[in-house]
C-alpha cells in the first residue's frame, strides 16, 4: 500500500466514523419533512396529528414551566392561534391565608406575540376557570387593550382537569372568536389534560416502583437478633470479656443496618459488615463454621446495593448447616473482570432442589406466598435477585448452581459504573 | 555472544511473565479462618502501590528506549518530553484526579455520559479512546520489533507478532486484566532492568576517563568502527572520509573495497556494511543534524525546524495529553477515595522522575560510545547496545538480557493496559459489557496498529507516543478540565470540541506518518500541532457551550457538588 492511499484511507475511515457519530445526534426533524399524502384534506390532519405529537412527550414530564414552554409553541401551531397561556394552580402555601373560595392561578408560559402587555393579566382571568372548571371566553371589553395594532382581542380559556380536579387552564387568545375555536379549544384542553393524566400515572408508577424498592430493601433478620441476644447472654457468665466484645460488634453491625436508609454501599463496607455478622454466628457455631475471603483489591469501591452479600451469606449458613453435624466452609469471593466486579458466594453445606429453588425465586420477595412458607428458605437470594436486577437490569440477575447434597454458590456481577449509582 | 544476550533476555523475559502469573493468582488476597484477616482483606490498594501501576503503565517503549534515543539524536531538548510527562501529573494531581474519583465514573467514557447526560458524547469519546489507544500501540510494536532486530537479527515483524500475541494471550485469557499488584511489581522490574546496567555502564565510563559528551566537537569514531546499516538510509557526509565499503553505496555496488564518501548526501542500500578509520567524523542520518558538545547539551530547540514552536507545542502536547490518557485514567477507580486519588497522584511524578533519570543517562553515553547510531538512525537501539559495547563478554550480555526483558515487560505492559481500555470501551458501546465483544474488541485494537506499523518507516518511538499524547490532549484534556471544572458545558460544546479538536489532531497526525516528507512550519504544525490545535478545542467546547447555554444539563449543580465536595458531605 503506498503511502498517499493509505493516508486517503485513514482519513476516509476517520470523516466517517465522525459523521456518522455526529449523524446520530442529529433530531429527527429533517425526516419528518416529507410530503406526499393523497388529498390537501389528508394533509391538513397529518399535519395536525404531527404537531399532536410533537406536543406529547413533553407534557408526558407533567405540568411545568419547563414543559409548558416547549408545548405551547406547538399548541399555538395546532390552534393557528396568535397567543397560548398556560396556567397552573399555584400550590397553597401554608403560611399565608388563601381565600378558599377563589384558587389562585400561576403563568406558566406565554407564548407569541402581546406577551409585554397581555400576560400579566392572564393569571388574573384565569382565575374564574380555575375555581368554576368552566370553559370561559374573554371579550375585547374584558382584554382593554388600547393599542389598535394589537392582533388580540378575544381570549378563550379552557380548564384542564385531571382526575376531576382543575389543575390548570389552556388561554388562546386571538383577532376573533367562534364557537368552532371554542370547540376546538375545548377539545385541545381535554387532550393536553389526558397527556397530563397520563403523566400523572407515570409519576404514580415511579412512585410505586420506588416503594417496592423500599418495602425490599434488605433489612436485620429477626431470627438473628434473637440468635445472637442469646449467644451472648450465654458468655455473660462464663466468659464475659467475649461477651462484651460480642456485643460491641453486634452493635455495630446493628448501626450498619439499621443506618438512614441509604441504597448503596461500598464492597469493603458491605464486606466489613459480614465480617461482624460472621463474628457473631462463629460465636453460636463455634470452630463449626469455617470460611475464606478472597477479594481483589481494584474491586473494594465498588458501589454495590446495601445489604446485598450479607443476605447470601445469612442464607448460606442458615440453610446450608440444616441439620448438618459436620464443619462448614463459606468461601467469598470478589474479582476484577474489567468493567465489571463478579463476587461469587460459595458453601459446601446441604444444598437445595434446583426445582424449589426456582420456585422460590420466580414467586418474587415481595409476594408473601409459598416462598415464605416454605420455612423461610430463599427470602434473602429472592430479594437481592430483585434488587439486584431492579437496579442493573435482568441480566444482573443472581446465578445460583446448587444440588441436593452438593452446597451452593451464588454469583452475581456488579458493573463499575452505572449512571446515578452511588455508594453514600 | 549475541546467543548468551538472547539466552539471558528470554530468562529474564521468562521470569517477568512467570511472576506476573503468580501475581495474577494470589494478587486478590487470600485470608482463612481468623476474622481480623477479612478487615485486611477489606482494605484497598495503598496510593503507593497504585502509584508503582500507573507508573508501569505510563512507562512504555517510548520512555525505555525512545527517550534514550532522541536525548543521543537531538540532545538535551528532549529532555522535555519527560519533563511534560511529569508535569503532566502534577496538572492531574491538581485538576482532575480527585474530582474524577468522586464522579464514580470508571472510564472516561462513563465519566461523559455522567456529567453530560448524552449517549452522542459518550460515543465519540469512545472513539477518541480508540484513536489515542491505535497511535499508542504503535510505538509499542515498533519498540518491539528493533529490540528482537538488535538482539537477533530477526526481521522487525517478528517483534510485533511477539507483541500481539502475547497481548492476546494475556488479554484473552484475562490474565493480567488489571492487576494492580501485577502492573506495580512490574514497575520496579523495569527500573532495576534499566538502573542496573546503566549503573555498571556508568562505573566503566568514569575507569575510562570519563569523557564528557557535552564538551568537544560533533562526535566522530573513537576506533575503527564496522557500522552494519539494516534498514536503507540516507546519510550526511560533513568532510570527506575514507571508508572501506561492502554492499550498496550511492547505488553502486561494493565489495570490501576503499572508496571516499564526499561531502554532502550519500544513501547506503539495506544490508551495507561501511569500515571507518578511527578519528573519522560520524556521518547523521539526514533528519538528525550533526552538533558539536555544547549545541547539544543546551535545551533550546534549535536542533529542530522552527525550534521554539516546537519545543513549547511538544511540552503543552506531552502535559495536556497525560491528562487525558483513558488507561491511566482508568487506574485511579481503584483507589478508594479521592484524597487517595489524589495522594497517588502526587506518587507518580517522583516514581517516573525516579525511572526517567536512566533512559537520558543512556542517551548521553551513547554519544559517546555509539556514534555509529547516529549514522544508521536506530537510535532506539542504544539502550539495549551500550552494556554489550561496554562490557566485557558474560556481563555485557548478561545486562544486555535484563534491558531487554525490561523492555519487553515495557511494551507489553503498556500493550495490554490500552488494548483493555480500548476493548472495554467497545464492550461498553456495543455490547453492554459482554465478554465475546470484549475479546473481539481486543482483536479489534490490535489488528489496525498492525496493519499500520510497517508504513510509518523510521520514525522514533517518542515522536509516536508524542503523537498520540496530542489527540488526547487535543480531545479528552479539554474535555475533563471542562467537564469537571465548569458548570456550564454542554453536550453539544463537549461533542463539536471533540470533533474539531480530535479530528484536526488525528488527521495532522496521520498526515505526520504517512503523507510526509513535509518541512518547514508545515512539518513543525504536523509534528507538533498541539499548540495550535488544543486552544482550538478549548475555544470550541466554551464557545459552542455558550451558545448553546439553554441546554445546560439540569444535573450539572449536582454533578459539580458531587465532584467537589468531600466524600464524607452525603449530598441528597
Amino acid at each position: 500500500m503506498s503511502a498517499p492511499s493509505v493516508l486517503v484511507l485513514v482519513g476516509a475511515v476517520f470523516m466517517a466514523v465522525f459523521a456518522g457519530a455526529a449523524g446520530r445526534t442529529l433530531p429527527s426533524r429533517l425526516r419528518a419533512r416529507r410530503h406526499g399524502f393523497g388529498t390537501p384534506a389528508d394533509e391538513a390532519t397529518f399535519r395536525a396529528l404531527h404537531t399532536i405529537s410533537r406536543a406529547s412527550p413533553s407534557l408526558r414530564a407533567g405540568l411545568t414551566r419547563e414543559s409548558a414552554r416547549k408545548a405551547a409553541r406547538h399548541l399555538r401551531a395546532l390552534l393557528g392561534a396568535e397567543a397560548v397561556a398556560l396556567v397552573a394552580v399555584r400550590p397553597a402555601a401554608d403560611d399565608v391565608d388563601t381565600d378558599d373560595e377563589e384558587t389562585d392561578g400561576e403563568l406558566l408560559v406565554w407564548d407569541g406575540e402581546g406577551g409585554d402587555r397581555h400576560s400579566a393579566g392572564a393569571a388574573c382571568q384565569a382565575r374564574p376557570v380555575l375555581t368554576g372548571g368552566r370553559p370561559r371566553v374573554l371579550t375585547p371589553d374584558a382584554l382593554a387593550c388600547d393599542d389598535p395594532a394589537c392582533r388580540i382581542r378575544v381570549g378563550m380559556l379552557a380548564p384542564l382537569t385531571v382526575e376531576g380536579r382543575v389543575t390548570g387552564v389552556l388561554a388562546v387568545y386571538g383577532p376573533s372568536a367562534s364557537a368552532a375555536r371554542v370547540r376546538a379549544v375545548g377539545e385541545v384542553a381535554r387532550w393536553v389534560a389526558g397527556q397530563l393524566e397520563l403523566a400523572e400515572l407515570d409519576s404514580s408508577r415511579a412512585r410505586l416502583a420506588e416503594a417496592e424498592m423500599r418495602a425490599l430493601r434488605a433489612q436485620i433478620s429477626p431470627h438473628f437478633v434473637y440468635n445472637s441476644l442469646t449467644t451472648i447472654a450465654s458468655f455473660v457468665r462464663t466468659d464475659p470479656e467475649r461477651a462484651r466484645e460480642l456485643l460491641l460488634d453486634f452493635a455495630d453491625f446493628a448501626r450498619y443496618s439499621f443506618r438512614n436508609p441509604r441504597d448503596f454501599t461500598t464492597l469493603a463496607d458491605e464486606l466489613r459488615s459480614i465480617d461482624r455478622y460472621l463474628l457473631l454466628e462463629r460465636a453460636r457455631f463455634g470452630d463449626r463454621l469455617h470460611f475464606s475471603v478472597e477479594v481483589a483489591p481494584e474491586v473494594l469501591p465498588v458501589a454495590v446495593p446495601f445489604l446485598s452479600l450479607q443476605p447470601l451469606v445469612e442464607n448460606s449458613i442458615r440453610h446450608g448447616m440444616e441439620g448438618a453435624r459436620t464443619e462448614f466452609h463459606i468461601k467469598i469471593v470478589a474479582r476484577d473482570a474489567g468493567p465489571e466486579a463478579t463476587i461469587s458466594v460459595e458453601d459446601d453445606g446441604v444444598g437445595m432442589d434446583p426445582e424449589r429453588l426456582r420456585g422460590i425465586l420466580s414467586a418474587g420477595a415481595l409476594s408473601p406466598g409459598p416462598g415464605r412458607d416454605r420455612g423461610g428458605a430463599g427470602i434473602g437470594l429472592a430479594n437481592v435477585d430483585e434488587r439486584m436486577r431492579q437496579v442493573y437490569g435482568d441480566e444482573y440477575g443472581l446465578t445460583v448452581e446448587t444440588a441436593p447434597g452438593a452446597g451452593t454458590k451464588v454469583s452475581l456481577r456488579v458493573p463499575k459504573y452505572r449512571p446515578g449509582v452511588f455508594p453514600d | 555472544m549475541i546467543v548468551m544476550a538472547v539466552t539471558a533476555a528470554l530468562a529474564a523475559l521468562v521470569a517477568v511473565l512467570g511472576l506476573t502469573a503468580v501475581l495474577g493468582s494470589y494478587g486478590r488476597r487470600r485470608t482463612e479462618r481468623t476474622t481480623s484477616d477479612f478487615l485486611v482483606a477489606s482494605r484497598g490498594v495503598t496510593p503507593l502501590w497504585n502509584a508503582s501501576a500507573i507508573s508501569s503503565e505510563y512507562i512504555s517503549a517510548a520512555a525505555f528506549l525512545g527517550t534514550a534515543g532522541l536525548v543521543l539524536a537531538h540532545g538535551a531538548d528532549m529532555l522535555w518530553l519527560p519533563l511534560g510527562a511529569v508535569a503532566g501529573y502534577v496538572l492531574l494531581l491538581a485538576l482532575v484526579t480527585a474530582p474524577l474519583r468522586r464522579s464514580g465514573a470508571y472510564t472516561i467514557s462513563d465519566f461523559a455520559e455522567w456529567r453530560l447526560g448524552s449517549r452522542a458524547v459518550r460515543r465519540l469519546v469512545s472513539w477518541c479512546v480508540i484513536f489515542i489507544g491505535w497511535f499508542y500501540l504503535l510505538p509499542q510494536f515498533q519498540g518491539a520489533g528493533v529490540t528482537l532486530r538488535v538482539l537477533t537479527r530477526a526481521p522487525v515483524w517478528a517483534g510485533w507478532a511477539v507483541v500481539v500475541a502475547v497481548v492476546l494471550l494475556l488479554v484473552l485469557s484475562g490474565g493480567m486484566r488489571s492487576i494492580t499488584a501485577v502492573q506495580a511489581v512490574q514497575f520496579w522490574i523495569k527500573l532495576v532492568a534499566v538502573a542496573v546496567p546503566a549503573v555498571a555502564v556508568l562505573s566503566v565510563w568514569q575507569l575510562d576517563g570519563a569523557a564528557d559528551p557535552t564538551t568537544g566537537g560533533p562526535p566522530r569514531f573513537e576506533r575503527v568502527t564496522d557500522v552494519r546499516v539494516e534498514t536503507g538510509v540516507t546519510v550526511r557526509v560533513a568532510h570527506p572520509t575514507r571508508v572501506r565499503a561492502t554492499g550498496t553505496v550511492d547505488g553502486a555496488a561494493h565489495d570490501g573495497a576503499d572508496l571516499t564518501l564526499a561531502p554532502g548526501g550519500h544513501t547506503v542500500g539495506e544490508g551495507a556494511t561501511l569500515t571507518f578509520p578511527a578519528g573519522a567524523r560520524v556521518p547523521h542520518v539526514d533528519h538528525v543534524p550533526a552538533r558539536d558538545g555544547t549545541r547539544w547539551s543546551m535545551p533550546d530547540g534549535a536542533s529542530l525546524d522552527h525550534g521554539l514552536y516546537a519545543v513549547y507545542s511538544a511540552l503543552l502536547g506531552v502535559v495536556l495529553g497525560t491528562v487525558g490518557l483513558p488507561h491511566i485514567l482508568m487506574r485511579f477507580y481503584t483507589n478508594t477515595c479521592g484524597r487517595a486519588a489524589r495522594r497517588t497522584a502526587a506518587m507518580v511524578p517522583v516514581l517516573l522522575s525516579l525511572f526517567y533519570v536512566f533512559p537520558a543517562l543512556y542517551g548521553a553515553l551513547g554519544r559517546v560510545y555509539m556514534p555509529e547510531l547516529l549514522m544508521t538512525g536506530d537510535t532506539d537501539a542504544t539502550i539495549l547496545m551500550l552494556p554489550q559495547q561496554l562490557l566485557p563478554d558474560p556481563a555485557g550480555a548478561l545486562l544486555t538480557g535484563l534491558v531487554a526483558a525490561g523492555a519487553f515487560a515495557a511494551f507489553i505492559s503498556t500493550s495490554c493496559g490500552i488494548v483493555v481500555a480500548i476493548a472495554g470501551t467497545v464492550a461498553q458501546c456495543v455490547g453492554r459489557g459482554s465478554v465475546t465483544v470484549f475479546r473481539l474488541g481486543a482483536v479489534f485494537a490490535l489488528v489496525v496498529p498492525l496493519a499500520l506499523v510497517s508504513e510509518i518507516g523510521t520514525l522514533g518511538s517518542a515522536v509516536l507516543v508524542t503523537l498520540a499524547l496530542t489527540v488526547s490532549a487535543c480531545s479528552l484534556c479539554p474535555l475533563l478540565v471542562l467537564g469537571l471544572w465548569w458548570r456550564g458545558l454542554t453536550a453539544a460544546g463537549a461533542g463539536a470540541g471533540l470533533v474539531v479538536g480530535g479530528g484536526l489532531a488525528v488527521a495532522a497526525g496521520v498526515a505526520a506518518l504517512f503523507g510526509g516528507p513535509w518541512t518547514g512550519w508545515p512539518a513543525a504544525l504536523l509534528e507538533q500541532p498541539a499548540l495550535v490545535v488544543a486552544p482550538i478545542s478549548f475555544a470550541v467546547m466554551a464557545g459552542v457551550s455558550l451558545a448553546t447555554r439553554r441546554s445546560v444539563p439540569r444535573r450539572a449543580d449536582r454533578a459539580m457538588a458531587r465532584m467537589h465536595l468531600p466524600e464524607e458531605i452525603v449530598i441528597r
